[in-house]
């Protein structure tokens, strides 16, 4: 894919439109897949590659009407059934081909209380995306209507022209809800739960709320302003947040409950033991997980190197193991950070990464350099210190039962590659603190809080939801799972 | 919440400081340590042991030496000034019971994390010997405190200046010989120092329980930045320690790791003004 300017973008989505409002109206079915998709105006690639602003830029207002004329208003909707919380896309983007954004966001905030979040990390190429008549039709879900480009539109839209307004909250009930965590999980759950007018107070173990959405996912990807309009909006609703604070260590749950009154407790504490390799070299000094990367990036601003105390380790070339979100993220955090070349290792095929298509390809055009079908064998060391990895080369083999070709190494293919850093992102493992400091809360083998439909736990007033129910999955999820948690508060708290 | 009460130099680099924090005073059990960061926008989170606590009064206490960048800021705030951040109780509680005699071992800056087990210890009802060790007579700290908690104390100073001259592996060596032995001995201190006390104590069979005070993050599990090797394993200090069988860690690895941010903190030490603003600026708010 060739880089296109966001000026250029935006002369040809005017030209677009023009040509839409020559069409005989209302457009016929054949006419709106005519249209061509309208590509993501981004920060040209080397230069961004080398800062930590925001990489996609937003449409452009021409964009976003040629975008939403394409959609063929499905009576049916498949993108609908595509999506966790069940958007009224079409309505939505209905609105939009309108012109009419404040209708849009509308729409969108009936069900999402995320839009602008969910607008840029969803991976809607698996969601909503994915069943897409248009993207069906042109036989391509790649071509299917660009619905998160449109949904972060109306959400930007509406942060920019100051017109979000704080939710109304319902009389206080003389009721109080502890929520533990505050990523997507805890923030839908204050939200829903503050509406219906209980007290709530948000605890957060970081000295800064919004959980992975601060510490994990980068500026580059997600700027923080973003995550703090929406805590902003909690706090105007009278939700308190308590940052510093550890639910298990600070107080227990049943203490939280027994001796401080609150009525209910929501556990939305995510996914976070990062997992290691088990290999060889893994503690040399320069090995770090993704989690300790970014956090010291993003959380603790050592990108910032002017300012920030915290430090991180100038690399030049840096190996990364992995090849979802978090490998992505790290990856690209890497060359920002100034290292010259990026080298991605995953053990399977760029089809089976779980990464956002999006991310892929952006990290791409920057210039990190993808290994496929290989994975380390050991790490190498000097004086202590990262020198190098050894890698082993894999091919595909018979499916498995799941229908997934499984990699199997060929023997003899070691090799080595000098690195002087290394970042491991193979996936999270649940925190067992809450856990073991609440007697009684039932958890899987895999240390996942077990819940009902309801986000309802083993025990009674105790209720869970996001990364540490689900294990590590996504935003919009946590928050779908929130949402419904903070109904069955809502309701347990009624009578 | 999180004031400085009261501020105390106890050697040329080691302060005592009283900090208000009410529900951290309530739940700390020895052993266990708080997180501390000067500045919420760019401050580093570091990690020091809760060396004593009133619940009564909901204050916590600790002691550190200034030896780079944010505990010299830290050394230089006063009593009424804010800590911007403070986390805590954080770790596993140190194993307190009635073993018999237990010998505590503490080097430098050590005897602080100690003190509060030293205390756990002589409460439960064991024979308490401490073992102080400091380069130099100005160094010994807490020895005070320590002689009206234990059964026995013994002070050694790298340059003979004060007690017995020599290490403290040498009258830990001893009392590994005596008859009885001790049932179990704890020592905290630079890990050079609890590396040779657990070689030590391993020939005697003694039970030996060090602290390790790894480089942190978070605190509390997310990073893996606290990761150490013990028996084999790799495990978090933060949550599966503070406190390891001695006799299992790999010191070498660990004091390996420690070294590993060594140029950009003495870096960041050297330099940079602005940062002491922005946390002055921070106070003041
Ligand atoms: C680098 C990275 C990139 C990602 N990219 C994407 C993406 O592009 N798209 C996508 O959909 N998903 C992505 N994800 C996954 C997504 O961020 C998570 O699924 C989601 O954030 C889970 O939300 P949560 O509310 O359950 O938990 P989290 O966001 O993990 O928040 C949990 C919060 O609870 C706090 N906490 C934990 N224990 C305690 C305690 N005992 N007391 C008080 N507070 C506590 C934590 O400090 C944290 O702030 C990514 C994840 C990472 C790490
Ligand atoms: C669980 C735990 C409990 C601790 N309790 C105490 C305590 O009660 N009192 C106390 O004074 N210190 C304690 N420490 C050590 C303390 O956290 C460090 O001294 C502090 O983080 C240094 O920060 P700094 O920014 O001032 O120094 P930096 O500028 O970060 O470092 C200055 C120098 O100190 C060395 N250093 C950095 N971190 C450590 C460390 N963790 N241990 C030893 N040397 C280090 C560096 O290599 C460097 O040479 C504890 C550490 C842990 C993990
Ligand atoms: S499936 Fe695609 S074309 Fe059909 S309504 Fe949804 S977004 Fe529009
Ligand atoms: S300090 Fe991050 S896992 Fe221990």
């Amino acid at each position: 894919m060739s880089f296109h300017t966001p000026e250029s973008l935006q002369e040809a989505a005017r030209a677009e439109w023009a040509r839409i409002q020559s069409l005989p109206q209302p457009l016929k079915p054949r006419d709106r897949l005519s249209i061509p998709m309208q590509e993501m105006p981004a920060q040209e690639p080397l230069a961004r590659a080398r800062n930590m602003q925001e990489v996609a830029l937003g449409y452009f207002e021409e964009q976003a009407r040629v975008e939403a004329a394409r959609c063929l208003q499905c009576k049916n909707a498949p993108c609908v059934q595509g999506c966790p919380v069940r958007i009224s896309i079409p309505r939505f983007i209905a609105a939009l081909a309108e012109g009419d954004p404040a209708k849009a966001i509308a729409v969108i905030k009936e069900t999402s209380l995320l839009p602008a979040v969910c607008g840029r990390v969803c991976p809607q190429e698996t969601q909503c995306q994915e069943p897409c008549t248009v993207g069906k039709s042109l036989k391509s879900v790649e071509k299917a209507v660009s619905i998160g480009r449109l949904e972060r539109y109306a959400a930007d839209w509406e942060r920019e022209h100051g017109a979000a307004a704080a939710p109304v909250v319902a009389p206080p009930t003389g009721k109080k809800v502890a929520v533990v965590g505050s990523g997507p999980a805890g923030i839908t759950v204050a939200a829903d739960v503050r509406r219906a007018g209980h007290e709530v107070v948000l605890f957060e173990a970081f000295h800064k709320a919004g959980g992975v959405l601060v510490y994990g996912i980068p500026e580059f990807r997600l700027p923080k302003a973003i995550v703090r309009a929406e805590l902003d909006t909690l706090k105007k609703m009278g939700v308190e947040i308590r940052t510093n604070f550890v639910v298990g260590r600070t107080r227990r749950i049943t203490d939280l409950i027994a001796k401080d009154g609150f009525d209910a407790v929501f556990v939305g504490s995510g996914a976070g033991l990062p997992k290691f390799m088990e290999i060889e070299g893994e503690n040399l000094v320069g090995v770090y997980s993704a989690n300790e990367y970014l956090t010291r990036s993003n959380l603790m601003r050592a990108y910032d190197r002017e300012r920030a105390v915290t430090p991180i380790h100038a690399a030049q070339r840096v190996a990364v193991l992995g090849g979802g979100n978090v490998a992505m993220d790290a990856a690209r955090t890497a060359l920002r950070l100034g290292a010259k070349e990026v080298h991605l290792i995953y053990r399977r095929t760029e089809v089976e990464m779980p990464a956002r298509v999006e991310e892929v390809a952006h990290a791409k055009e920057e210039g990190v350099q993808f290994h496929m079908l290989q994975n380390a064998k050991r790490i190498l060391g000097e004086n202590g210190k990262v020198a190098g990895i050894e890698c082993l080369r894999y091919e595909l083999g018979e499916p498995d039962a799941s229908g997934r070709r499984r990699p199997v190494e060929i023997k003899g293919s070691e090799f080595q590659m000098g690195m002087d850093a290394v970042i491991v992102a193979i996936g999270n493992e649940s925190n067992p603190l809450i856990e073991q400091t609440t007697p009684g809360l039932e958890v899987d083998k895999w240390g996942h809080i077990v819940t009902d439909e309801n986000g309802r736990t083993s025990l009674p007033k105790v209720f869970a939801g996001g990364d540490i129910v689900l294990g590590a999955a996504t935003v919009i999820l946590a928050m779908g799972e929130g949402r419904k948690a903070a109904a069955a508060i809502n309701e347990m708290l009624k009578g | 919440m999180n004031q400085i009460l009261s501020k105390e130099q106890l050697s040329q680099d080691v302060y005592r400081m009283r900090i208000r924090a009410p529900l951290i005073a309530e739940e700390r059990k020895p052993g266990q340590f708080i997180i501390l960061q000067l500045d919420t926008e760019f401050g580093e989170r570091i990690p020091l042991t809760i060396a004593d606590a009133d619940a009564k009064e909901g204050s916590i206490t600790i002691i550190f030496q200034a030896v780079g960048k944010s505990t010299k800021l830290l050394a230089r705030m006063e009593e009424g000034e804010k800590i911007a951040n403070l986390v805590g109780p954080l770790g596993r509680p140190t194993h307190i019971e009635k073993f018999g005699t237990v010998v505590c071992v503490g080097g430098g800056i050590g005897v602080a994390p100690l003190y509060p087990i030293a205390q756990g210890m002589k409460e439960a009802g064991n024979r308490l010997v401490v073992v102080i060790g400091a380069r130099t007579k100005e160094l010994v700290i807490l020895e005070k405190e320590m002689r009206a908690i234990a059964d026995e104390v013994i002070v050694c100073t790298d340059d003979g200046s004060y007690g017995r001259k020599g290490l403290v592996t040498a009258p830990l060596k001893e009392l590994c010989e005596g008859d009885p032995k001790p049932d179990l001995a704890v020592a905290i201190g630079p890990p050079i120092m609890m590396k040779f006390c657990a070689l030590t104590t391993k020939p005697y069979g003694v039970p030996t329980v060090v602290s390790l005070n790894t480089i942190m993050i978070d605190g509390t599990g997310m990073c893996g930045g606290c990761r150490v090797t013990v028996g084999g394993k790799t495990k978090f200090v933060c949550v599966d320690g503070p406190e390891f069988d001695g006799h299992q860690v790999d010191f070498d690895q660990m004091m390996q790791r420690l070294g590993s941010y060594r140029e950009q903190e003495k870096i960041a030490a050297a330099g940079c003004n602005l940062h002491n603003e922005a946390v002055k600026k921070g106070l003041k708010e």
